[in-house]
């Protein structure tokens, strides 16, 4: 069990360096003559107007609040789908009215109209 | 002589071990080689996947695809790699220099990772991990972060317009792709790949087929590609998060998204089509990888036709699909496959008869889906503009007559 994770340690730290290298080697390689005019931020061509950390839209943020619930959610149903073996009538029937309380919540934020790209 | 993955790397360590090297690090040394082997193996499939793709999307597209470097324009992918690295990487001013330059490599990292727990074939497993099914979950986000940390940082209003589509879409399909996952774990009781794929008697392709449908649509969308690639919209937003990126910078991302592709097949082959099972495959690996390598590239093809066949959708359209149909639809097949489950369990019916009786309750709710659909929009029917015909190329009149 531990190989495996060590395994999958050495894994990130490869997957990680691959990238890097592939990233790094062109800055060795290719060539590197930067002036004004190609540093600057393409905006069509026209000369760029402002800054682009500005506010976003309220719309992305609520999208990103129910997915963290459902987000929640969904960690909490992997053990109970696991040990789906061992659970009786009684415990598969409480995991479904917890799945059916957070579609209730769906609905309740479909009614409000937080699901509606407006 | 079944299994010669297995041998080669006993021989390796009995070779290092000959050497007078301790065990631990032999053990480390032979496991950072698997890695490197199966990272790079990625690595070698994307150059032959642009070639593949390029030439399918010039069938489907009526032209002949790349047909000039080398046979049937073979090392095409070759020239375009030379091309890459020899590239300048710019950075735009004023751009944030630290997550600018992490993001590529973070979301190739990410697409990479997780065929650390993919399994080629019975013995031929990265990590068999009892928690495999959450790793890549956990690990496949990180390519949301990448997408994010690009567009945030180029200080590029097109840039910032792809990562807050990326926001939107990526981090909505999800929910309905980790509960289309909890099917195959509760069908095979276990979070690991390698039990997922024992437990397939027969494939849960039969025994859900709405959850692997939901899978599939849900992971197109987790790559961004046509109809769902809103974050790099050519026609909208220049390219989305990777406007500012050059030359290895955006090569990252490109490959990163075709190896994304190739990883969605390899999943789909793995939760719902046996993975590398198949007959031979227990006492011959190499015939289980090859299995695997076919199921695999038809999961691929799959995706890279629908690519190819619809247009983009628009971003209500998206986030209207995914909310107000997937999430409740996979909220609903995962209820069902639970109760089902467990009553069939408890009245202890045959494995053919438990597969049937699965079949005809996702068929059910397919059927009760399509019928909700239609009681909503009844008269909701194809409109179809008919135009007056109109001769792109009219023949000029014969003067001599």
């Amino acid at each position: 069990m531990l190989d495996n994770w060590l395994y999958i340690g050495l894994f990130i730290i490869v997957a990680l360096f691959i990238p890097a290298v592939a990233v790094s080697l062109p800055r060795l390689i290719g060539p590197r003559k930067p002036n004004a005019i190609k540093q600057e931020i393409y905006e069509c061509g026209m000369e760029t107007v402002g800054d682009a950390w500005v506010q976003f839209k309220v719309q992305y943020y609520i999208f990103a609040l129910i997915f963290l619930i459902f987000d929640i959610e969904t960690v909490f149903l992997f053990p109970w789908a696991v040990a789906f073996d061992k659970l009786p009538l009684f415990a598969v029937m409480e995991g479904v009215l917890f799945i059916l309380i957070l579609l209730a919540g769906l609905m309740y934020a479909w009614r409000k109209g937080a699901l509606d790209w407006a | 002589m079944g299994d010669p993955i297995n041998l080669i790397s006993q021989w390796f360590n009995n070779l290092l071990l000959g050497w007078g090297l301790a065990e631990g690090l032999v053990k480390v040394i032979s496991l950072a080689i698997g890695a490197a082997i199966v990272a790079t193996l990625g690595l070698v499939t994307v150059i032959a996947l642009i070639w593949v793709e390029r030439k399918i999307a010039g069938r489907l597209q009526d032209r002949p695809g790349p047909n000039r470097a080398g046979p049937f324009g073979l090392f095409q992918p070759f020239a375009d790699m030379i091309k890459i690295f020899t590239k300048e990487i710019t950075t735009p001013d004023g751009a944030d220099k630290v997550a600018f330059n992490i993001a590529p490599i973070l979301a190739m990292a990410s697409v990479l990772m997780i065929w650390a727990v993919v399994p080629f074939a019975g013995t031929v497993v990265g990590a068999n991990i009892n928690v495999g099914v959450l790793y890549i979950v956990a690990v496949g986000s990180f390519g949301i972060v990448a997408v994010l940390m690009a567009g945030w940082s180029s200080n590029n209003k097109f840039a910032l317009l792809g990562a807050f589509r990326a926001v939107a879409q990526m981090v909505s399909y999800e929910v309905p792709m980790v509960i289309a996952l909890l099917v195959p774990v509760l069908l095979a009781r276990s979070m690991g790949m390698n039990d997922i794929v024992a437990a397939q008697t027969p494939w849960f392709i039969i025994i859900a087929p709405l959850a692997a449908l939901i899978f599939l649509i849900t992971s197109m969308a987790e790559v961004g590609r046509a109809p769902f690639d809103l974050l790099e919209a050519e026609s909208e937003i220049v390219a989305g998060f990777h406007t500012e990126y050059s030359g290895m910078g955006f090569g990252m991302f490109y490959v990163s998204e075709f190896l994304h592709v190739w990883t969605v097949g390899a999943l789909i082959a793995t939760f719902f089509f046996g993975g590398w099972s198949g007959p031979g495959a227990e006492n011959f690996p190499i015939l289980g990888i090859l299995y695997f390598y076919m199921k695999t590239f038809i999961g691929y093809f799959l995706v890279t036709w629908i690519r190819l066949s619809l247009p983009r959708i628009r971003i209500d359209q998206m986030l209207a699909f995914n909310w107000k149909f997937l999430t409740p639809l996979s909220l609903v097949v995962l209820i069902v496959t639970a109760v089902v489950d467990k009553a069939l369990e408890m009245a202890g019916v045959e494995r053919w008869a438990y597969a049937l009786i699965m079949l005809a309750a996702n068929l059910l709710i397919g059927w009760i889906v399509v019928l909700i659909l239609k009681a909503v929009e009844p008269n909701r029917k194809r409109q179809r503009v008919e135009f007056e015909h109109r001769p792109v190329a009219v023949a000029p009149k014969s003067t001599d007559s």
